[in-house]
C-alpha cells in the first residue's frame, strides 16, 4: 500500500530517497529511543563482565521487578510531560491509592477488588483535580501539583489512622489483589508483566490515536493546537487523570508486593519518575518524548542501582552516578539535535 | 529599484542646526533589503514626523537609532559627532531615547524604581529612598503626571506608564525622543494629552521623532514630515506647506501593479455577515477598543480584502469570527443563521477556516512532520474508533503536497526545515482538506518568496471560483488590490470605507486607512 502511494508521486519519492540514503544503521540511530537503548545494552554488557551474577534470570527479573513502580508511573509522567505539563504529586497519589485500598480491605472489610477499584478511583480523582487546577484555575503545573503533593501525603496519613488512633502501616493480605504485586506467571513477576503491557498500550495509543497525536500537538504549540480546534483543556486534564490513575495502580501493586501500605510509600519518588522520563529523551518543555524511552530510562537507573549492590560499592556513590547519568543523557540529547 | 535622488543630501531645506543627521543608511535582513540608503535630518527642538506604509523601513531605522540593530552602511551624526550605536547603552549615553509601541516597564516594580532603574541614588550601597521619591515627583511633574511614585507601575493605565517612560528618558538626559506609534493603545483623550506634552517638550528644546501613520496627529504636532517608501527615502515636507493627501500620495507613490483581472464571477448569496462586532482589548481598564462596531459581508465566491494599517483591528476581526477571541456584542451570521462560536472548534464544525498571521507562533508544530501539520485539524475524520488510518492519512497528504506543490524532502520532514513559502502552503493544505465555506486568510504571503506567492494567489482565486467566501487580510496593498472583489478599509477598530474593486486604488485605500480623507 505504501509503495503504491509513493509511486503516485514520483518526484517526491525520488527526493525522499536522496535525503534518506543513510542506510539501515543510520536510520536506526535516528530513531529516538535507539541511543538510550544502546546505552542500556552497553551498561548491561559491562556489568555482565564485571559480575557473574548480573546476567542470571533471577537477577534480571529482580531488576525488572525493582523498577516496576517507577516504570508504571513513568508512563503517566511521560504523557503529562509530552503535553507540556508536570506532575509532582505522583508519589503522594501512589500512597493515597495504596493506603485507601488497604484500609478499605483491612479496617472496613470491603471486598478486595472493590477496594482496589476505589484506590484506583482516588488516583483518577487526584489527576482530575490536578488537571482542573492547571486548566481552569490556571495555576502553573509545578505549583498546582506541589500543592496536591502535600495534600495527598496528609490524606495518606489520615487514611492510615487505624483503630488505635495513630497513623501506622496498614496491612493488606488478599491473595487476589496481592497477586498484582507479589504474583508470578511462570518465572515472570506480575508487576513486570503489568509494566510492560501498559507501556506497549501507551506507546500504541500515543502513536496511533487522534488523542495521542493531540497530546503531542498541545505540548508542541498550544496556541496553534487551539486554532486547530483541539480542546487544549480537555487534553491536558486527560493526561493528568492518566498520571493519577497509573500512580494509584503503582501504589496498589507495591502494596501487594509488600503486604502492607506504608504512609511513607513513594516519598520523593516523583524525582526518580521525572528522571526516568528525562533520561529516556522526554522534553520538559513539551511536544517530545516516548513512553518506551522512559522505560529504558527507568531501566538504566535500576541497572546502575543493581550494579552497586552486586559490586558492593558505597550507596552515596550510587546517588551521585545517577545524577551524572541524568546530566549526560540530557546533554547528549541536546547535542544530537 | 531606482536609488533615491536624495541619498547624499541631508534634507534640511530651510536651515537650522541639525541634531541628528542620517545619510545613506542601508540594512539587509537575509534576502530582504529593509533600508536602501535612507536619510533623515532632525533639527534641535523640532517635532519631526516619520511616515510610511507597513514595511516602509520606519521600524528598522528606529532600531538602528536605538542601538538594537546595526546598520550595514551609512552615517549617523548626532549633535555634531559621528556615532556608532553598537548597543542600546551607547545610544542612550549619546542622548537618544526610544519609547516603543510595546512599553518596556518592569511591571512588578514601583514607579520610582522604574524611573531610576540602573542608576538609583545610593550611599554605600544603601538606597536613598527618600531622595529617589522626591526626585521622582519632580520628574513626573515634567510630564504632567500626578501619581504616587511608590505605587506599582502595572497598576497605572497604559497611558500613564507611557508617561513614566517618557519621564525616565528625559531624566536620563535624552535630547532626541523617538516615539514609535505612541497613540496606538491610547484613547482619544489620552492622545490629546500626549500631543500636548509633545508640544511642551519642544519648547524645552527636546527634539522628537514622531513615528505614526495617523495623519491627524502628524498634522497636529509635527513641524516637518519625512516620508519613506519600500525602504527608501522619498521626501521631507514642511507641515505648514503640505496637505494630508499629498503626504499619503508620496507614501504610496509606486506605480500600480497591473493585476490580472479577476475571472468573471458573480458572487450573489451572502455567506458571512458581521453586524456591529464590538470587543474591548483590555477587559480590566476597558479603555482601548479593539473592535468598535464592525459590520461587513462576504458572499459565496467572493474575495473581500480587509485593508488597514497595523493595529487597525483586522486580525481582531478574523479572530472574533473564528471564535479565537470572545466578542462583547454584535452578531455573526453564517449562511443567514446567527452563530456564536465560543472556540475555534465550533467554527471549524461550521466549515469556517482561518490561516492566522505569524504561522510559526500560531499555526505550525515546527518539530513535527509535514504530514502531522497537514492533518491536525482533519484527524478525527481520518480515524476509525479514534485510531488514525495511516494509509488514508498519507494518501491525503501526498495529494495535497502535489496539488499545492509543497517542496519538501519528504512528508516526514519536520516543517521547521521548510522554506517560508512551503510552510505557508502546509498551513493552507491543512485548511483546504476541511473543505471550508468561509476561509479567512491573515497575511497569507507574509515572508513568502515571489514564486510561492504567485502560486498562493492562483490558489486563492481557484478557491473563490469554487464558491468559497474569502476574507483576505493583507498589509500589502498591491496584494489586496490584485485579489479582492471588494475592499473593506479599517481604521482604529472601525470600518472606514468599503470600496469596490473598480473604484479602489492604493491612494484611496491609504487615505481611508490613515484618516487623511476625513
Amino acid at each position: 500500500m505504501k509503495d503504491v502511494l509513493q509511486a503516485e508521486s514520483p518526484a517526491l519519492a525520488v527526493t525522499e530517497d536522496a535525503r534518506h540514503s543513510r542506510g539501515a544503521i543510520g536510520r536506526l540511530v535516528a530513531v529516538r529511543e535507539a541511543g538510550i537503548f544502546g546505552a542500556l545494552v552497553a551498561l548491561c554488557i559491562a556489568l555482565s563482565l564485571a559480575s557473574p551474577y548480573f546476567f542470571t534470570l533471577r537477577n534480571v527479573f529482580n531488576v525488572l521487578q525493582g523498577m516496576s513502580t517507577i516504570g508504571i508511573m513513568a508512563i503517566g509522567m511521560t504523557i503529562v510531560l509530552i503535553a507540556g505539563g508536570l506532575d509532582l504529586s505522583v508519589g503522594s497519589v501512589l500512597a493515597v491509592g495504596a493506603v485507601l485500598t488497604a484500609r478499605l480491605m483491612t479496617y472496613v472489610g470491603v471486598n478486595a477488588w472493590l477496594a482496589a477499584v476505589a484506590g484506583l478511583g482516588a488516583g483518577l480523582a487526584f489527576g482530575l483535580v490536578n488537571g482542573l487546577l492547571v486548566t481552569r484555575a490556571r495555576i502553573i503545573p509545578f505549583i498546582a501539583t506541589l500543592g496536591t503533593l502535600s495534600v495527598g501525603r496528609g490524606l495518606a496519613f489520615l487514611l492510615a489512622t487505624g483503630p488505635a488512633g495513630v497513623a501506622s502501616n496498614v496491612p493488606m493480605r488478599d491473595a487476589g489483589v496481592g497477586f498484582l504485586g507479589a504474583g508470578y506467571v511462570g518465572p515472570v513477576p506480575m508487576p513486570v508483566i503489568l509494566m510492560l503491557t501498559l507501556d506497549v498500550i501507551a506507546a500504541l495509543f500515543l502513536a496511533n490515536t487522534v488523542l495521542g497525536r493531540q497530546i503531542y500537538a498541545v505540548g508542541s504549540n498550544a496556541r496553534a493546537a487551539r486554532l486547530c480546534g483541539i480542546s487544549v483543556e480537555r487534553v491536558l486534564i486527560f493526561t493528568y487523570v492518566v498520571a493519577g490513575g497509573l500512580s494509584a495502580l503503582a501504589g496498589i501493586v507495591s502494596t501487594g508486593l509488600l503486604s502492607t501500605a506504608s504512609t511513607n510509600l513513594g516519598q520523593g519518588i516523583e524525582l526518580d519518575v521525572i528522571a526516568a522520563a528525562v533520561i529516556g529523551g522526554t522534553s520538559l518543555s513539551g511536544g517530545e518524548g516516548s513512553v518506551i524511552g522512559s522505560l529504558f530510562g527507568a531501566a538504566i537507573m535500576a541497572v546502575v542501582r543493581n550494579a552497586f549492590v552486586l559490586l558492593g560499592m558505597p550507596l552515596h556513590l550510587q546517588t551521585m552516578i545517577i545524577g551524572l547519568v541524568i546530566l549526560l543523557a540530557v546533554g547528549l540529547d541536546l547535542r544530537r539535535r | 529599484m531606482t536609488p533615491s535622488p536624495n541619498v547624499e543630501r541631508v534634507p534640511n531645506a530651510t536651515g537650522g542646526p541639525l541634531l541628528l543627521e542620517v545619510t545613506g543608511v542601508h540594512k539587509r535582513f537575509g534576502g530582504v533589503l529593509a533600508l536602501r540608503g535612507v536619510s533623515l535630518g532632525i533639527r534641535a527642538g523640532e517635532v519631526h514626523a516619520l511616515v510610511g506604509e507597513n514595511g516602509a523601513g520606519k521600524s528598522t531605522l528606529i532600531n538602528i537609532l536605538a542601538g538594537a540593530v546595526r546598520r550595514d552602511a551609512g552615517r549617523v551624526v548626532f549633535a555634531g559627532r559621528e556615532v556608532d550605536l553598537h548597543s542600546p547603552a551607547q545610544s542612550q549615553a549619546a542622548g537618544i531615547a526610544v519609547i516603543h509601541q510595546e512599553l518596556a516597564v518592569l511591571p512588578t516594580l514601583s514607579v520610582a524604581e522604574n524611573l531610576f532603574m540602573g542608576r538609583m541614588p545610593a550611599r554605600a550601597g544603601w538606597l536613598e529612598r527618600r531622595a529617589m521619591r522626591a526626585a521622582s515627583r519632580d520628574l513626573l511633574a515634567q510630564v504632567n503626571l500626578d501619581v504616587d511614585p511608590r505605587v506599582t507601575i502595572s497598576d497605572l493605565s497604559l497611558s500613564q506608564q507611557q508617561l513614566v517612560e517618557i519621564a525616565r528618558a528625559l531624566s536620563a538626559g535624552a535630547r532626541l525622543l523617538i516615539m514609535d506609534e505612541p497613540s496606538s493603545s491610547l484613547t482619544d483623550h489620552e492622545t490629546r494629552r500626549l500631543l500636548e506634552l509633545v508640544r511642551q517638550l519642544r519648547t524645552k528644546g527636546v527634539a522628537i521623532l514622531y513615528v505614526s501613520h495617523r495623519m491627524a496627529e502628524v498634522f497636529a504636532v509635527a513641524d516637518r514630515i519625512t516620508v519613506y517608501r519600500d525602504g527608501a527615502y522619498v521626501d521631507t515636507l514642511e507641515t505648514a506647506a503640505t496637505t494630508a493627501e499629498a503626504v499619503v500620495g508620496s507614501m504610496v507613490g509606486r506605480a500600480l501593479v497591473a493585476g490580472l483581472p479577476n475571472e468573471h464571477r458573480h458572487p450573489t448569496e451572502t455567506i458571512l455577515e458581521l453586524r456591529e462586532l464590538r470587543r474591548r482589548a483590555d477587559a480590566r481598564s476597558g479603555a482601548y477598543v479593539a473592535l468598535d462596531g464592525v459590520s461587513l459581508t462576504v458572499r459565496r465566491g467572493e474575495i473581500v480584502g480587509l485593508a488597514g494599517l497595523v493595529g487597525a483591528g483586522r486580525s481582531e476581526v478574523a479572530r472574533a469570527v473564528f471564535g479565537a477571541d470572545p466578542v462583547d456584542s454584535g452578531e455573526i451570521l453564517l449562511d443567514g443563521h446567527q452563530v456564536r462560536f465560543r472556540t475555534p472548534a465550533d467554527a471549524i464544525r461550521m466549515s469556517v477556516a482561518m490561516v492566522p498571521e505569524d504561522r510559526k507562533a500560531l499555526a505550525l508544530f515546527l518539530e513535527k512532520p509535514v504530514r502531522w501539520n497537514v492533518t491536525m485539524v482533519r484527524l478525527p475524520a481520518l480515524a476509525r474508533a479514534g485510531v488514525v488510518r495511516r494509509a488514508r492519512e498519507r494518501a491525503l497528504v501526498l495529494e495535497q503536497v502535489e496539488r499545492l506543490r509543497i517542496r519538501a524532502p519528504s512528508v516526514e520532514t519536520p516543517v521547521r526545515a521548510l522554506s517560508g513559502g512551503n510552510q505557508q502552503k502546509t498551513v493552507l493544505a491543512r485548511w483546504l482538506i476541511t473543505r471550508p465555506k468561509v476561509l479567512i486568510l491573515d497575511e497569507p504571503t507574509h515572508g513568502v518568496d515571489v514564486g510561492a506567492k504567485a502560486e498562493i494567489y492562483a490558489l486563492i482565486r481557484a478557491l473563490a471560483r469554487d464558491g468559497v467566501g474569502i476574507l483576505l487580510i493583507s498589509s500589502e496593498l498591491p496584494e489586496v488590490l490584485e485579489l479582492s472583489d471588494r475592499i473593506v478599509v479599517m481604521r482604529a477598530g472601525r470600518v472606514a470605507a468599503t470600496l469596490d474593486r473598480s473604484e479602489a486604488d492604493e491612494r484611496l485605500v491609504m487615505l481611508h486607512a490613515t484618516g487623511a480623507s476625513v
